[in-house]
């Protein structure tokens, strides 16, 4: 299981896409140490790979994954052409993230629900679902276990580790838990920790789902139910916070949902407290639709690694002292109507890796989509994106011939 | 985000490395190694020439989307903000100087960029127009606001808002209470010996606190 470096590659249905993809899962036995005090042995991750590692192994990028999305960033399975990988529009053939200059990985975290060891897999003390046994995981764990998987991949360092909002932490954690492994960073629409609103909703979201009936304290997989009502609550709060309202606004408006009783466009309210708005419609689509995949425990889990996030705290709050042993050179994109991880939150980082005199570039992104937008087209977004990864495609180049870079030392002369 | 109007574009294959003429200028004022913030950067020449040529590190500050863009291809590493949403990003490394090219006119709180200016590096280089060059005068005589290479917009559509003249500008450097280090003067891009204060188009200072 050390050298499964290959392309999982089969064939190109779609221009631009990496094709058909298989995930791949590897087992680890030694007992990771958690930030709780908690360790975890046993435990599996499952992951994607997407173009090929060069034999100087240095064109790797590692991708991390926010709440709800997990290991398949790129291309469709073959027994489910429309499941497109999350971040298909960012990585692939000619896209930003290029595979066909980059060996890109994707990898599901541990306590997620869609194939790394979670809260629905079995606890070997028991024999049952880890259920609320789960140990609770922090986003440097994350990194630990992200960092024993490259070991196991042959990685020693990364070209860039990247990642949106909870994954730009990933990314950030990364720069300085393993200053050595990590060339650049790249981290969008994030925060250096959460604030007492973000924390807010978050609480609202996991209320929703510890009191609903059906959690069963968590052990709701013993009783054959989901605490569906409670998750779709969790998500319908999520979702407002990832949206501007400007485009709100803009999607729904205050229009009126139309019944299958109408018969004609109505313009007058029903009185009822059923679905009225255009808007509650579509909440409660997202939230029924979360509900009938995701675990309501891994949202518990996800949502708690989010609060706890805070590389300052051990440093007494000062952000440049937290990142001073970072090395890596940092891009770190924010979005104009993002007020979930607004720009200010960026900036934050951006000024601790000033002082620390970091080399960094800051993009600030004038796009309407609020938070979602790091997952969405923007086309100066691409751009900027696709512009960073020339210059790590330029420097592992440079690193590549010896004397190329010997005639180089500013290493991203090339990028010119 | 916001856009600004482009800045000048640089001579095809000039002088010094095709930079500007008052960028090559500026760049000879800058010593090797030097930590330099480039505020107004533009498409990231002067730094990327400080970074091969002088073995310079620094950063960039630009608002324009495709100028960020531009910089990123240079190499040059760049923070896209509006200058004059203060420069408290950049209170904590230390920058031996500050430059400030072909912007200030645009300004709004002109004052206060440039103490920021003075209070984040150890030495400030600022070029701007000079208003006074006499053939704005001449406009002037003849009932016309002036147009030229380095102002080269219609009096109702400009991103210039603060004009100066060469005297005007060393009395308000006096005034901020920053001592002048080094002044020179272009025409069209050649240095002006004499009566720079009617005969240049451009004047770049260095400066210092007290």
């Amino acid at each position: 299981m050390n050298q499964p470096v290959q392309n999982t590659l089969l064939s190109t249905p779609a221009p631009g896409s990496v094709g058909i993809v298989t995930p791949q899962r590897m087992r680890f036995d030694a007992p990771l140490p958690l930030r709780s005090g908690a360790s975890i042995a046993g435990y599996e991750l499952v992951y994607e790979t997407y173009g090929t590692l060069n034999a100087e192994r240095s064109n790797a990028v590692l991708v991390c994954h926010a709440l709800n999305a997990g290991h398949h960033v790129a291309g469709v399975y073959a027994d489910a052409p429309d499941d497109v990988g999350w971040w298909d529009n960012m990585v692939g053939p000619g896209k930003p993230v290029d595979t066909g200059r980059f060996f890109v990985i994707g990898v599901n975290n541990l306590g997620s629900c869609f194939g790394s060891t979670g809260p629905m897999s079995p606890d070997p003390a028991t024999g049952r679902p880890y259920g609320p046994d789960f140990p609770v995981v922090t986003v440097e764990d994350w990194v630990h276990a992200q960092a024993r998987l490259a070991d196991a991949l042959g990685i020693e360092r990364f070209a860039a580790v990247m990642g949106g909002s909870l994954g730009g932490m990933q990314a950030l954690a990364w720069s300085t838990l393993y200053p050595s492994r990590i060339a650049h960073c790249v981290a969008a629409a994030t925060a250096p920790k959460l604030s007492a609103q973000n924390i807010a909703f978050n609480e609202v979201a996991r209320r929703a789902i510890i009191t609903d009936p059906e959690f069963h304290g968590g052990r709701f997989y013993d009783h054959g139910v989901v605490p569906a009502r409670g998750l779709q609550v969790a998500r319908m709060i999520g979702h407002i916070t990832y949206l501007s309202d400007d485009v709100m606004g803009e999607k729904f408006g205050r229009a009126l949902r139309r019944h299958v009783t109408d018969t004609v466009l109505r313009n007058d309210y029903r009185f009822t407290f059923d679905v009225e708005f255009e808007i509650e419609s579509y909440l409660r689509y997202q939230g029924e639709k979360f509900s009938s995949y995701f675990d309501a425990n891994t949202y518990l889990l996800i949502t708690r690694a989010l609060d706890y996030f805070d590389p300052a705290l051990p440093c007494g709050g000062d952000l440049a002292l937290a990142l001073a042993p970072a090395q890596a050179d940092f891009l770190l994109v924010s979005f104009t109507t993002d007020w979930r991880f607004a720009p200010e939150r960026s900036r934050e980082i951006v000024e601790a890796l000033l002082a620390n005199e970091r080399r960094v570039t800051y993009a600030e992104i004038d796009a309407p989509h609020g938070h979602d937008a790091f997952l969405l087209d923007d086309p100066q977004y691409m751009a900027v994106v696709r512009g960073w990864f020339d210059r790590i495609d330029a420097s592992v180049r440079a690193a590549a011939k010896p004397t190329a870079a010997a005639r180089a030392p500013a290493a991203h002369a090339g990028a010119q | 985000m916001t856009n600004r109007p482009l800045p000048l574009a640089h001579p095809a294959g000039g002088r010094a490395n095709g930079l500007r003429p008052d960028l090559a200028l500026i760049a000879d004022w800058i010593a090797p190694g030097s930590q330099v913030l480039d505020l107004g950067c533009g498409d990231g020449a002067l730094l990327a020439h400080l970074q091969t040529a002088k073995r310079c590190r620094g950063y960039g500050v630009e608002i324009n989307d495709e100028q960020l863009l531009a910089c990123m291809r240079r190499g040059v590493d760049v923070i896209q903000q509006d200058i004059e949403a203060g420069l408290g990003m950049f209170h904590g490394p230390s920058f031996d100087v500050v430059v400030l090219s072909m912007a200030i006119q645009m300004t709004h709180q002109t004052e206060r960029v440039l103490r920021e200016m003075s209070e984040v590096g150890r030495e400030g280089i600022v070029s701007l127009p000079n208003f006074g060059h006499w053939t704005h005068a001449w406009s002037l005589l003849r009932g016309r606001m002036p147009v030229s290479r380095e102002l080269p917009y219609a009096w109702y559509d400009t991103p210039n808002l603060h004009m100066s003249t060469v005297r005007d500008f060393e009395d308000f450097l006096g005034g901020l209470g920053l001592t002048i280090t080094g002044r020179a003067f272009l025409r069209n891009g050649e240095r002006v010996g004499w009566l720079p204060a009617l005969r240049s188009t451009q004047a770049i200072y260095r400066f210092r606190r007290g």
